[in-house]
């Protein structure tokens, strides 16, 4: 018999190829947490409306020391952080409504739900889309530890965080030098770290820190209060947790936007995903 | 470029469509009930979770607010009440009754002839402040073992002395908070008479729910089968007036 070859194995994937690359698990996620975080930074602000001042502590109202006040003065908005404040008028504190009249509220209407003061409105979709939040969380964990996403694409490896190599994917994004061909598919070191940022630790964070802010909770579950330094604390390390998920938002969005966006989202839609074209490599 | 340029406008119009298509959907009654039914998801996860005799986290004195700031009303204005306020209450009954076998009516020295239950508690405002303060009075469950609660009772409902623009405030819990160690008629604040802006001379403490619970100027306690058939049928002053769940634990 000739030793004739056996059927050709899969070429590797090159720049210009239409590859698969999100699960469906991963897609579905994505787009729930989207819509679950969007309802809850804006409810959020909302009921941030209601009291804008944060403290440290188990607890902290209006005669005690506030870290951070978003206020007014007469009609002078301004946002206080320790000593520092800045103006803020137009924007924080004091702005316009859509019908033009001046409002004296934290947050103004086009950053929040519903657009019009509402405590009680905004804890009925907050409190509502929290559960999204965290069941969807919980489930694309689960999912994700199946399937073996997180172990294939979000383990970080030891040759991955010498500092050499990170201090080289930074200056490769800093130079706008995204990966070609087969590479484009593995997430560089950035990206895995600041994936893994947001969904073990940001995530739980605002989710673990929400459930302290209740009473009923922290009755069966003290250690919350604890773990947090008390419901004030709590109060205040939420709103940072939305902070950082807005930060992370903003650059993963500026990312996809310089990256190519139609590709990329049709990545996080359909799952398909063109390679992009390695460089011609120039003197 | 131009893609990019189409992209942010897309975004942009996405953005102001978000925000109205919000309002539209806070004011359908549809969306707003698929929302408000998380409310039952709260009541019943949280009664399995910490339901039992789980009780709130209690402080020490180094602990408590230097100042315990006031909110809602803090003087009814009611002839009746101002009246019995200037005799220190002493002429004042607390009224029990209701699905009650015997009703009762209990003066400030009445209270004090109860089992007496003091502790520094957490006030959590729904607005998202917190003061800790100590407090001191009989606990709900054995004035309600006095008066006899009937077996067909499932909510206590407390009347209050004030009132917004004429609509009285009045708050209900169920009986697992009704019969809850910590859930006491607080008469004293600090170790002092409770004040009249923080309720004089009844104060209700539930202390694994929000503040609007607290009930304040406590006049009457009503024994309750349903109370969807009080006032505008929520279960409370706020619940009735802006939408606030009845359920306050979260």
């Amino acid at each position: 018999m000739s030793d004739a070859p056996g059927p050709d194995p899969t070429p590797p994937a090159v720049g210009g190829d239409l590859v698969d690359r999100h699960r469906l698990a991963t897609r579905l996620w994505h787009w729930v947490n989207v819509v679950a975080l969007v309802v809850m930074v804006m409810s959020g602000l909302m009921i941030f409306n209601a009291h804008p001042r944060l403290y440290w502590g188990q607890y902290g109202a209006n005669p005690d020391h506030a870290w951070f006040e978003i206020g007014s003065r007469g009609d002078e908005g301004f946002a206080r952080l320790g000593a520092a404040e800045v103006a803020t008028t137009g924007v924080l504190g004091v702005w316009r409504d859509e019908a033009g009249a001046v409002q004296r509220r934290a947050f103004p209407h086009w950053a929040t739900i519903p657009s019009s003061y509402s405590l009680a409105d905004a804890r009925i979709w907050h409190l509502a889309f929290a559960w999204l939040l965290a069941l969807g969380l919980l489930a694309f964990m689960v999912a994700s530890l199946f399937n073996r996403h997180f172990k294939r694409d979000l383990t970080i490896r030891r040759a991955e965080i010498r500092p050499s190599h990170v201090w080289a994917d930074i200056k490769d994004h800093a130079r706008l030098r995204f990966p070609t061909g087969a590479a484009a598919l593995r997430y560089n070191i950035l990206q895995k770290i600041s994936y893994a940022a947001v969904i073990f630790l940001l995530l739980p964070l605002v989710i673990l820190t929400g459930l302290t802010m209740s009473p009923a909770l922290t009755s069966g579950w003290a250690w919350l209060l604890d773990l947090f330094g008390g419901r004030q604390s709590a109060r205040s390390l939420h709103f940072l947790a939305m902070a950082g998920l807005i930060l992370f938002a903003l650059v993963h969005i500026a990312m996809v936007l310089l990256a190519g966006p139609f590709n990329e989202v049709r990545s996080m839609v359909t799952g398909r995903y063109r390679l992009p074209r390695e460089r011609e490599e120039r003197p | 470029m131009i893609a990019r340029r189409a992209l942010l406008g897309g975004l942009t119009l996405g953005a102001g469509g978000l925000l109205s298509g919000c309002d539209r959907l806070n004011a359908s009654p549809g969306f707003r009930g698929l929302l408000e039914g998380a409310e039952q998801l709260h009541y019943r996860s949280q009664r399995l979770l910490a339901g039992g005799g789980a009780l709130a986290r209690e402080y020490g004195r180094a602990d408590m607010s230097p100042r315990f700031r006031t909110n809602g009303n803090i003087r009814p204005s009611s002839p009746d009440y101002l009246a019995h306020a200037a005799a220190n209450f002493a002429d004042w009954r607390l009224v029990v009754d209701g699905l009650v076998a015997r009703p009762l009516s209990l003066s400030l020295s009445d209270l004090g002839g109860f089992p007496q239950r003091a502790q520094i508690t957490r006030h959590d405002c729904v607005e998202g402040w917190s003061a800790i303060g100590k407090w001191q009075g009989p606990q709900l469950a054995a004035i309600l073992r006095a008066a006899g609660l009937s077996s067909r009772a499932n909510f206590i409902v407390f009347h209050c002395a004030d009132d917004f623009g004429g609509v009285p405030y009045y708050e209900s819990i169920d009986l697992n908070d009704a019969f809850h160690p910590q859930t006491i008629l607080a008469v004293l604040m600090n170790d002092h008479r409770l004040p009249v802006p923080h309720g004089a001379p009844v104060r209700l403490r539930v202390e694994r729910q929000l503040g609007y619970k607290h009930a304040k100027f406590v006049m009457r306690i009503e024994a309750r089968e349903q109370i969807d058939n009080l006032h505008s049928g929520k279960g409370g002053y706020w619940e009735d007036r802006s939408g606030y769940a009845w359920y306050a634990g979260i």
